[in-house]
């Protein structure tokens, strides 16, 4: 096993070698750096070409100039990483160390969100094939399939932006609005609830008169312009949140599974108060980070309090339902802190951002104001990344499971009297399972080069701005840092790959 | 209930596959099942009449600029033809410079009408309709180009390291590796902005050149499976030299992997296209492509959203029917594939169990 991951750690630096020296060649070779001095009209444009000559060691032809390259990216034993210098003198290093962390913001949330939402939608839609669910979401992967993502992000600023924030002005959902909305939504509601085509209508028109009535309801209390959830609907999500947790984990039917669920809300429930008189300049994102892994280990052990058998499942029910339930107690924070938030000068009435990482004009020290900011920020660019990634997780998540439900064991398994949930869950599910690991662990790895254009778009100064920065300037050094990095992590990526998918099957052997 | 129903439909199906494949060729079988598959029957019908019309409409346009080589479409007007923007109102007061003059409702006493400028006009008078057609021509163009020799590419290069085995296996393996590792949007932009001025033809080869790598793996992994088979030995015990067994033996047995990945490799190049034209990298100025159309124009979208909507409309049709051809082939060519049995079907099943 050591022997197999040194020996392809050797290849893949090997690997790495080669194809950085590649791209500098490539690169070295097509774009002339000095092109655009060539054609300036300064007087001292002779000093200038050769200032840059030396500064950028032009002089020295490209295949020997990698290696000068090379050389600063080996020092990193020698404890200095030197991605060498930009055009203009900075440190690319330092440049890279500061787009990765936007980069990162901006990806993260969009692609655990893909990731969570494709394979659960792929999930139902192989369970029922065939199904009018089956066929829609079929279509729908492939439409957003065959976006691009530059089209869809001027779509979502239109509509989703200007459109969102002139809604807001008034804060009451308008006529057309409020019979479109229910239509389209009962729709969806409709579809994923199935069954035979007069319950689907039946549910159909529940879910549709439910929804107008609730925005009727919403429009009266004016709840659009100053959102909240309050303590019975905290409790009635997160319960609801449990109940579903703990009938996927354990079988709906099962009453230790939903009492140790409904705990874990109540638990939350009886939280709420105290947790809304932290003040929000005391917080910070570790001081959250923490009371979230606090709620859960509370939630594992009163859940645990329940068992007599089952012990591990049950905690890990009341785990996942404090995940939740503090989602749930975050979620109705921020809607608390909404109204004064779009109100301030700083937003004026026009809270969701077309552009950049962070409102500069905001200034508070109130941690759910600035968590609220960063998530407005985010909202745009996260719909864009998500919708079109979405789509292949749906695709594969669909695949993987049909042809896992083919199997033998699978039958085998229902002629046991297994119930389907268990056949699902426990016995297809897993299995289905494995082959997405290697592509989760590709696609992880190709994050922090992968949405470019997006960041491009809505304007963050990431990783893929530096990079199309570096192209259009002939800036080398700074495009081989981006691509040494990007390139680094495909190469872990892969590695990390097909060691979990060792792990996972036991059928295959890697090493030999 | 569902179990009972799927024991019915297991020897259902089986009787039905049956009866219904006897005697028929492997190709003719594939053809089958895929005019079959509704969604790709009609992705296909429409993927034809898109190329037909933006070809025949805009003409075709080969050779170099001074020896230009060129077949006129129907369509009167070029990307170079400027004339006056009209300047009109919508029915709510509006302003509308260079409004589209297509008009498809029948109903409003006017009749279905094309008018001077279908698609309308961009903000300094060019025609848009000729625009629009010249980016889906580049972009099929691309997407063609970059299809025919990544695939080409892909198919030799996984035949032979599957075939072959041992070091040559090994070699091409790694190169593959040392192209996979290099992301493609950099190999991209790279390629694109150094070499997008040649023209659209030089950029998608080079694009192609680099476009394999996932196809060739497939196949590789393909022929190491087919060449352990009974049908090769005996190919091989007859004599048949290597270069026979990989192209008449192996190849036609791995067609469907091959077929179903170059269409993901179509509109993964289209949209590659387009997103690299519309960073700047792609396809340059006098030329444009639906990716410099929608990037010109994109603030534009509040004045006159049909300079944004027309181009991603094509974009997006081409990606989408190519894609869904592709899903159709994928079903054809899986023998494990089951259709969905009509009721007819089932009824006619529960009968012969009965019996």
């Amino acid at each position: 096993m050591l022997a197999f991951i040194g020996r392809r750690i050797a290849i893949s630096f090997l690997i790495l070698f080669g194809s950085s020296f590649l791209v500098y060649n490539m690169e070295a070779i097509a774009g002339d750096p000095l092109a655009s001095l060539a054609e300036s009209s300064a007087r001292n444009k002779a000093y200038l070409i050769s200032r840059l000559t030396a500064q950028l060691q032009l002089d020295v032809p490209p295949p020997a100039r990698y290696f000068i390259w090379l050389k600063g990216v080996f020092s990193i034993f020698i404890g200095h990483l030197d991605f060498g210098k930009t055009r203009a003198g900075g440190s690319v290093l330092e440049l890279i160390g500061a787009a990765v962390p936007v980069t990162l913001r901006l990806v993260t949330a969009a692609t655990v969100l893909a990731i969570v939402l494709g394979i659960s939608i792929g999930v139902l839609s192989a369970i029922r094939q065939y199904s009018r669910l089956d066929y829609s979401m079929t279509f729908v992967s492939f439409l957003f399939f065959s976006l691009p993502v530059f089209w869809i992000a001027v779509l979502l600023k239109q509509y989703f932006a200007i459109g969102f924030n002139d809604f807001l002005a008034s804060g009451q959902v308008t006529m057309p609005f409020m019979i479109g909305i229910p239509l389209a939504l009962g729709l969806i509601i409709a579809g994923f609830i199935g069954g035979e085509r007069r319950r689907f209508w039946i549910s159909y028109g529940l879910a549709a008169v439910g929804l107008f009535a609730l925005l009727i309801l919403l429009n009266l209390i004016n709840w659009f312009q100053s959102p909240g959830l309050g303590i019975v609907l905290v409790f009635l999500f997160s319960a609801g949140a449990g109940i579903v947790i703990a009938g996927l984990n354990m079988g709906f039917e099962h009453k230790t599974a939903r009492k140790a669920a409904l705990t874990v809300a109540a638990i939350g429930a009886v939280l709420y108060y105290p947790f809304n008189l932290i003040p929000g300049e005391w917080l910070n994102l570790g001081l959250v980070a923490l009371l979230g892994v606090i709620s859960i280990v509370v939630g594992v052990f009163a859940a645990g309090a329940w068992a007599k058998e089952d012990r591990s499942a049950l905690r890990r029910i009341g785990g996942l339902t404090a995940f939740f339930t503090g989602l749930i107690l975050i979620l109705d924070k921020l809607m608390q802190v909404w109204n004064p938030y779009v109100n301030s000068d700083a937003i004026s009435g026009r809270p969701v951002p077309t552009i950049s990482a962070a409102n500069d004009l905001l200034s508070t020290n109130n941690y759910w104001w600035q968590l609220l900011d960063v998530l407005l920020h985010l909202l745009l660019p996260t719909l864009g990344i998500m919708l079109i990634s979405f789509a292949g997780y749906v695709r594969y998540a669909r695949s993987s499971l049909l042809e896992v439900m083919n199997m033998d064991y699978i039958r085998t398994a229902r002629a046991k009297g297994l119930t389907e949930r268990t056949v699902v869950v426990r016995h297809a599910l897993r299995n289905a399972m494995i082959p997405l690991t290697t592509l989760i662990a590709f696609d992880l790895s190709g994050l922090i080069g992968g949405a470019f254009i997006t960041e491009a778009i809505y304007g963050w100064k990431g990783m893929g701005t530096i990079f199309l920065q570096s192209v259009s300037n002939q800036d080398l050094n700074l495009l081989m840092g981006v691509f040494f990095l990007t390139s680094f992590l495909a190469v872990m990526g892969n590695l990390l790959a097909d060691l979990a998918y060792s792990a996972l099957d036991p059928r295959i052997r890697i090493g030999k | 209930m569902t179990e009972k129903n799927s024991t019915v439909s297991n020897t259902a199906d089986s009787s039905i596959e049956m009866k219904e494949t006897a005697g028929l060729s492997q190709g003719q079988l594939v053809r089958k099942r895929f005019f079959r598959h509704r969604a790709a029957n009609i992705s296909l019908a429409y993927l034809f009449l898109i190329v037909l019309f933006v070809f025949s409409a805009g003409g075709i346009h080969l050779g170099s600029k001074d020896a230009p080589f060129t077949i006129p479409g129907w369509w009167h007007l070029t990307i170079n033809d400027m004339s006056q923007v009209s300047i009109t109102h919508s029915p709510s007061g509006q302003l509308l410079i260079g409004a589209p003059t297509l008009d498809l409702n029948p109903f409003d006493g006017n009749g279905i009408s094309v008018g001077a400028h279908p698609f309308g006009q961009d903000t300094i008078g060019h025609d848009y309709f000729s625009l629009v057609i010249r980016g889906a021509q580049q972009s099929i163009m691309v997407m063609l180009v970059v299809g025919l020799i990544g695939g080409l590419m892909g198919t030799i290069i996984g035949a032979v390291s599957g075939y072959f085995r041992g070091l040559t296996d090994s070699v091409l393996m790694r190169f593959t590796d040392l192209i996979i590792t290099i992301p493609t949007v950099i190999i991209g932009s790279v390629i694109g902005s150094r070499l997008g001025n040649l023209g659209v033809f030089p950029l998608a080869l080079f694009l192609g050149l680099f476009a394999w790598t996932g196809l060739a793996r497939l196949v590789r992994g393909e022929f190491l499976t087919l060449r352990e088979r009974e049908f090769v030995d005996a190919a091989r015990v007859a004599g048949a030299s290597a270069g026979r067994i990989i192209f008449k033996h192996i190849l036609p047995n791995a067609m469907g992997v091959i077929i179903v990945s170059v269409t993901l490799l179509l509109s993964g190049a289209i949209l590659l296209e387009t997103a690299l034209s519309y960073v700047g990298f792609g396809v340059q100025s006098p030329d444009v492509s639906l990716g410099t159309l929608i990037s010109q124009y994109q603030d534009s979208f509040q004045a006159s959203p049909w300079l944004f909507w027309w181009p991603g409309f094509f974009i997006i049709s081409i990606a989408l029917s190519v894609n869904f051809v592709g899903d159709g082939l994928r079903d054809a060519f899986d023998p494990r594939q089951k259709r969905k049995l009509s009721r007819k079907d089932l009824a006619q099943a529960k009968q012969v169990e009965k019996n």
